[in-house]
């Protein structure tokens, strides 16, 4: 069986078309024909996109999402593969958790699913998860992260970052300092002063990153940042990579579209952590995508039940969804405003998240011989949002009533249909 | 204005007319009979999920001298402690029919939030929030020196203590400069918030450079749990520092008055013949507390209810 994408730009560029037979490209040109043929004209063919920060909540807290469901929005959002971070209930800190979120991935379908182990034994701060033996395991994990939580402890990390380079692995650090952090709410800054909002200063991620910059040049590790959210933050890797130390930056679609201005109507809609930061620091992060400061674009996909969210500020669960809006944000936020061209995109997007969680499948150009991950998607659309029109179980979407650009038209997984006409296909495994 | 949240909220007009308001029904309170029908058959519900006696009952006295009835409802003991969420509180509320919500809550930004819902329909007045706003003490505070030193435009007030987690230092900073005053806020550097340059204040580490040009010094209450987390060394050396005793009292101009939003540390920020003495108008803060509140809610509610003009 063959599927025959017609017309597309590949990154935007050039129009050809794509042949697809057995999960694999086989043959990149014009008048190509297949048992299938899908119109692409206008389209813009991306390969399929791959999210370093997603939060499935299973197990645990199957009322906010399930691999399946966080599966079929990343599908709808333009990925094939998505990251599962460990702070589930049980914590994904051994072999069992991380292959049973593996499996769980794989029997669905709309996304691969690669399991986060947590640094930590519940995500404690105290001592090393088995870090090895989730590596070792069928998940085979790479990334490892405490996300939600710092691992503040200079001498745990610098222990694990030696640790993980037995097997190639990776420390995606969450990086906030607890004490400089306790019972924070908003950024630090003016607003909080004036709302009465306790602050998250800058420096208690600034801090956070220039130790773990030091540490891992010290001990010869590969560091991630996960969702960087300041000017001083951009500019300590780009420092630290100008020393040649290996880090690796993410930064979230939220942190490159919205600011703390947002907190003063109190809706907890834009509580997340790290917070909503100054525009100064909006218009930081950009340019450190932009100039390759910042290598990534993750979602940091939060799930929250709305009980979480209909509260008082201080009461509600931090974090907002965010797989279904990525692509039209980054659009919106360095493509429309001519930062990021769509090959750029592909990089920050799919490639480059890829090769950090050092998944060989996915993230591969759109070549003869490649895997058929590969996403459709209209830039000339646009679409007010509106937060029950999700495939998540959970509705905090900060961009109710937004209207954005873009529209992924369709998503392959291996050569199969997640998405076809903007619409989930039913059962994509069969 | 539909609902009192911030100092803020007021313009200079508004801030005058609930003050002029609030002098007349001063008078009531010196009545035999200290009841006014104006708020007849209205319901105002006090929600407190905070334990605060003394604002409660200022905001009960106010209603009924205004004849409105008055529901009271705190979260201890209630569902509230059971996890009730604010949300299903305010329906519950609203479903009973209040005309207006008097909320404090521990949360900064609670009222706004009630008041920005669909939770609820009344008027939401806000009775003090986290360490956000208390719009209502501001107000007060603002009466009682006006009936002290006349009109407010150019006088000097100083508000002395803990600025970042007050809710009072934030009202009185907007609504005294609403109404004209110079305020100075003098706090050591680590109870003064980031940003606080943007404030319409001045601002000083030094209290001493401060009191001979006050004519209203406000002392802020210094809750206890602030001394365990390095704000200031002990609270001999704050009190030392930053606490209205004698020497500095007598220090004050002849016409210079002593507040307090109470409740005190007597000893801490301020020393107890300070407090006792003829400058204090710590109590009379207190009594003009009751008028305010009843300006208030004429003010929200004494016009034509929305079915009325609807």
């Amino acid at each position: 069986m063959s599927t025959v994408i017609k017309g597309a730009r590949i990154l935007g560029e050039q129009v050809a078309d794509l042949l697809i037979e057995d999960g694999v490209i086989t043959q990149i040109g014009s008048g190509l024909a297949g048992d299938e043929s899908i119109d692409a004209t206008d389209l813009i063919a991306l390969p399929g996109l791959v999210d370093l920060h997603t939060h499935l909540r299973e197990p645990g807290r199957e009322d906010a999402e399930t691999v399946l469901t966080g599966t079929r929005a990343a599908a709808r959002g333009g990925f094939t593969c998505v990251f599962a971070m460990a702070n589930t209930e049980p914590v994904a800190d051994t072999a069992g958790v991380v292959e049973q979120v593996w499996r769980l991935g794989r029997e669905h379908g709309y996304a691969d699913v690669q399991p986060i182990g947590a640094v930590t034994v519940g995500l404690a701060g105290e001592r090393l998860s088995e870090l090895g033996a989730m590596a070792d395991s069928a998940a085979r994990v790479r990334v490892f992260s405490d996300d939600g939580k710092c691992v503040s402890d200079a001498v745990l990390m610098r222990r694990a970052l030696e640790y993980v380079k037995a097997f190639d692995g990776v420390i995606a650090q969450h990086a906030q300092e607890p004490r400089l952090t306790e019972g924070a709410q908003m950024n630090e800054g003016p607003l909080s002063g004036e709302l009465g909002l306790t602050g998250w200063p800058a420096v208690a991620e600034e801090a956070i990153i220039a130790r773990d910059v030091l540490l891992a040049e010290h001990v010869g590790s590969r560091l991630h940042v996960c969702h960087l959210s300041t000017r001083g933050s951009v500019e300590i890797v780009r420092w630290a990579k100008s020393r040649g130390i290996d880090v690796t930056a993410e930064v979230t679609p939220h942190h490159l579209l919205l600011d703390d201005e947002l907190v003063r109507s109190y809706d907890p809609i834009y509580k997340v952590n790290p917070p909503l930061r100054s525009k100064d620091d909006v218009l930081a992060v950009r340019e450190g995508l932009a100039d390759g400061t910042i290598d990534i674009v993750a979602t940091d996909h939060a799930p929250h039940p709305m009980e979480d969210k209909e509260c008082e500020w201080q009461a509600a669960a931090f974090g907002m969804l965010g797989l279904e809006t990525a692509l039209s944000i980054v659009q919106k936020t360095m493509v429309d405003t001519g930062a990021l061209t769509w090959a750029r995109v592909a990089e920050v997007m799919s490639a480059t998240p890829a090769r950090i969680g050092r998944v060989a499948h996915h993230g591969r150009p759109l070549a003869v011989g490649e895997p058929a991950h590969i996403v459709l998607y209209d830039p000339t659309a646009t679409r007010v949002v509106e937060p029950s029109d999700t495939a998540s179980l959970s509705r905090n979407t900060p961009y109710a009533g937004m209207e954005l650009p873009g529209r992924v038209v369709a998503t392959f997984l291996a050569g199969r249909p997640t998405v076809l006409e903007g619409r989930l296909v039913e059962g994509p495994t069969q | 204005m539909k609902h009192l949240l911030s100092a803020a909220d007021l313009t200079r007009e508004d801030a005058i007319t609930i003050l002029d308001t609030a002098e007349e029904l001063l008078g009531v309170a010196k009545r035999p009979i200290k009841k006014l029908p104006t708020l007849r058959g209205r319901t105002i519900v006090n929600l407190f999920f905070e334990d605060s006696t003394r604002t409660r009952i200022s905001f009960e006295a106010a209603a009924k001298r205004l004849s409105a009835d008055v529901i009271n409802f705190s979260a201890k003991g209630s569902s509230v402690s059971k996890g009730e969420s604010l949300k299903d509180t305010a329906l519950t509320l609203q479903a009973m029919g209040a005309d207006a919500v008097v909320i404090r809550h521990h949360a900064s930004g609670a009222p706004h939030r009630l008041a920005h819902s669909r939770w609820t329909r009344g008027a939401v007045v806000n009775a003090g929030d986290g360490t956000h706003e208390h719009p209502t003490q501001a107000l007060l505070d603002a009466f009682t020196m006006r009936s002290r030193l006349g009109d407010l435009a150019g006088k000097n007030v100083t508000i002395v203590g803990d600025v970042l987690h007050s809710r009072v230092a934030r009202s009185n900073a907007l609504l005294l400069d609403t109404l004209g005053a110079e305020v100075t806020l003098v706090a050591p550097p680590t109870l003064l918030p980031v940003g606080v340059e943007s404030w319409p204040v001045r601002t000083s580490y030094d209290l001493d450079a401060e009191v001979e040009k006050s004519d209203a010094v406000m002392m802020l209450r210094v809750q206890r749990e602030r001394m365990n987390a390095s704000f200031f060394p002990s609270a001999r050396e704050y009190s030392r520092r930053y606490g209205l005793d004698l020497a500095r009292m007598n220090r004050l101009p002849d016409h210079a008055i002593v507040m307090h939003p109470g409740p005190m540390n007597r000893g801490m920020e301020i020393n107890a013949d300070v407090a006792d003495s003829d400058r204090s108008v710590i109590v009379e803060q207190v009594t003009n507390g009751v008028a305010v509140r009843m300006a208030v809610l004429y003010l929200l509610l004494g016009g034509a209810t929305e079915e009325e003009t609807a």
